[in-house]
C-alpha cells in the first residue's frame, strides 16, 4: 500500500506550495498520473482523504489526469502506444521497448482560495 | 498511529541493531511530517473560514513530481556512496525468495577481500538482521511499521549508523514486495530482484514496474527444480520481455549452485568502485 506514501508526499508538496503563497487553504489538486506510474487511482483517492485531514490541502478535490503510455522501439525505431511494459513491437513484433512517456506522477498545478 | 496521516507514527520506522538492546532510532519526525509542522508553527493556523468568501479561488501552477523529496535524498545517498566508494545494491523479492539467505552465503564468499555491511528491512522483529549480526558484519534493521517499503530517508538514517568501509559493498534488503518498492529509489547503484523457483515462471508479467526497474535478476532455489513444474527459459523469456537490459543469473543458496557467478558479478561491479 504505497499510495499511503505517495499520499502523504502530495499533501506535503501541496502545503509547501501553499505556505508559499501565503497559506490559504486549498479546493483543489491536479494530479498527473501516467498510466504505468504504478499508482492505483482508486487506492490513492482513498488514502488521499486520509493524508489530507487537519492539513491545508483536507477536503481539496482530487482531478486526476490519467496519461496514456508510449514506447518506442530499440530495434527499428516504431512509436507506438503501450499498455504495459509487457510490450511487443506492431512492426517488428520484438519486446525492446523504450518507454518514452506514462510514467509520469506529479502534482501539476493546485486551486488555493 | 498518527491521526493526521495514518502512518504508524508515534513510532514511525524504527532502527534497531542487534546485540544493542536499548538501541533504538526514529526516523521521518522532522522530515515525513513536516505537513503537521505547517499547521503548528508561525500562527496562520486554519482558523480563517469566515476569509474564504472574500478570497478569490486561484490557480497555481506547480509541475513537481510527487516523489521530488524521496528522489532528491535517493541522489543526495547517491553521492554519499560514490564519495565513498561504496557499492549499494538494492535487494527486492516477493516474501521469502531467499534474500537474507542469499546474503548469508554472499558475505563469508567476500570475506578477506571486500568488506561488507548490510541494511535489512522488514515490517517487524530483528530476525534478519540477527542472521547477519552472526556472521560478525555491521548490520542495521529498519522496521517500517505498516510501511511496505525502504524509502530514501530510511537508508540515509541507517548508513549514518553503520561503520562504512571504503571500497565495499552494502547490501540493502528491502521489505519482501514486489510492487510498493519498485516505485522509491533508495541512491543505489543497481537493483538486483530475487525470485525463487517455487513462484511461477510469469511473475515478470504480474509485477511488469519491479522487473523493468531491476539491473539484475537472481532465480534462486535452483536446487528444487526437480521437484517444482517451473520453466526457467520461459521465465527468463518474460523477464527480458519486460525489461532487455536485465541481467540474468541463476543460483541455489542452499546447495551453492551459481554462486561462483554471482560472485563475478559482484566482483567486477567491486572493481569498478
Ligand atoms: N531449497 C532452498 N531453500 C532456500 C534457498 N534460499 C532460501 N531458501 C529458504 O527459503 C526460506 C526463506 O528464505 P529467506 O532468506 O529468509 O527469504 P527472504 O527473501 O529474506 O524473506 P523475507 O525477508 O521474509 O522477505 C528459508 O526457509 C530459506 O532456508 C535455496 O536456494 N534453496
Ligand atoms: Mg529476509
Ligand atoms: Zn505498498
Ligand atoms: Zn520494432
Ligand atoms: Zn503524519
Amino acid at each position: 500500500m504505497h499510495e499511503m506514501s505517495i499520499a502523504i508526499s502530495i499533501v506535503d508538496a501541496v502545503a509547501d506550495r501553499v505556505c508559499q503563497e501565503g497559506c490559504t487553504t486549498v479546493s483543489s489538486i491536479e494530479l498527473v498520473v501516467g498510466r504505468l506510474s504504478g499508482v492505483e487511482v482508486e487506492s490513492l483517492r482513498f488514502c488521499f482523504a486520509a493524508a489530507a485531514a487537519d492539513t491545508s490541502a483536507a477536503g481539496a478535490e482530487l482531478l486526476i489526469v490519467e496519461r496514456e503510455a508510449a514506447g518506442a522501439c530499440e530495434d527499428c525505431g516504431a512509436e507506438f502506444p503501450i499498455a504495459s511494459y509487457h510490450a511487443c513491437c506492431p512492426s517488428c513484433g520484438r519486446f525492446r521497448v523504450r518507454v518514452t512517456s506514462g510514467e509520469e506522477l506529479a502534482v501539476k498545478s493546485i486551486t488555493i482560495e | 498511529m498518527c491521526d493526521t496521516c495514518g502512518c504508524s507514527s508515534g513510532e514511525g520506522a524504527v532502527l534497531r541493531k542487534p546485540g544493542s538492546e536499548g538501541y533504538h532510532v526514529h526516523i521521518g519526525e522532522d522530515a515525513a511530517h513536516q505537513h503537521h509542522h505547517h499547521e503548528h508553527d508561525g500562527g496562520h493556523g486554519h482558523s480563517h473560514g469566515h476569509e474564504h468568501e472574500h478570497r478569490e479561488a486561484r490557480k497555481v501552477e506547480v509541475e513537481q513530481d510527487v516523489l521530488l523529496k524521496n528522489n532528491l535524498l535517493a541522489e543526495r545517498n547517491r553521492g554519499w556512496f560514490e564519495a565513498r566508494r561504496v557499492l549499494a545494491l538494492n535487494f527486492l523479492s516477493s516474501p521469502g525468495s531467499g534474500k537474507t539467505t542469499l546474503l548469508e552465503k554472499t558475505i563469508p564468499m567476500l570475506a578477506g577481500e571486500w568488506p561488507v555491511a548490510v541494511v535489512e528491512g522488514d515490517q517487524q522483529t530483528t530476525n534478519d538482521a540477527e542472521r547477519i549480526h552472526a556472521l560478525g558484519v555491521p548490520v542495521i534493521q529498519v522496521n517500517t511499521g505498516t510501511g511496505c517499503h525502504l524509502d530514501a530517508l530510511m537508508v540515509q538514517r541507517a548508513i549514518r549508523e553503520l561503520d562504512l568501509k571504503g571500497r565495499s559493498l552494502l547490501c540493502i534488503e528491502n521489505v519482501g514486495n514486489l510492487v510498493c518498492p519498485a516505485m522509491f529509489d533508495l541512491g543505489e547503484a543497481a537493483r538486483v530482484v530475487v525470485i525463487s523457483v517455487t513462484e511461477g515462471e510469469d511473475k515478470p508479467l504480474k509485477y511488469p514496474t519491479m522487473f523493468h526497474s531491476a539491473d539484475l535478476c537472481i532465480l534462486n532455489k535452483t536446487d528444487l527444480l526437480p521437484y517444482v513444474d517451473f520453466d526457467v527459459e520461459r521465465c527468463r523469456e518474460y523477464a527480458m520481455q519486460v525489461n532487455h537490459h536485465l541481467e540474468w543469473l541463476e543460483v541455489s543458496a542452499r546447495s551453492g549452485e551459481g554462486l561462483d557467478r554471482w560472485k563475478a558479478w559482484l566482483t567486477s561491479r567491486l572493481e569498478k568502485i
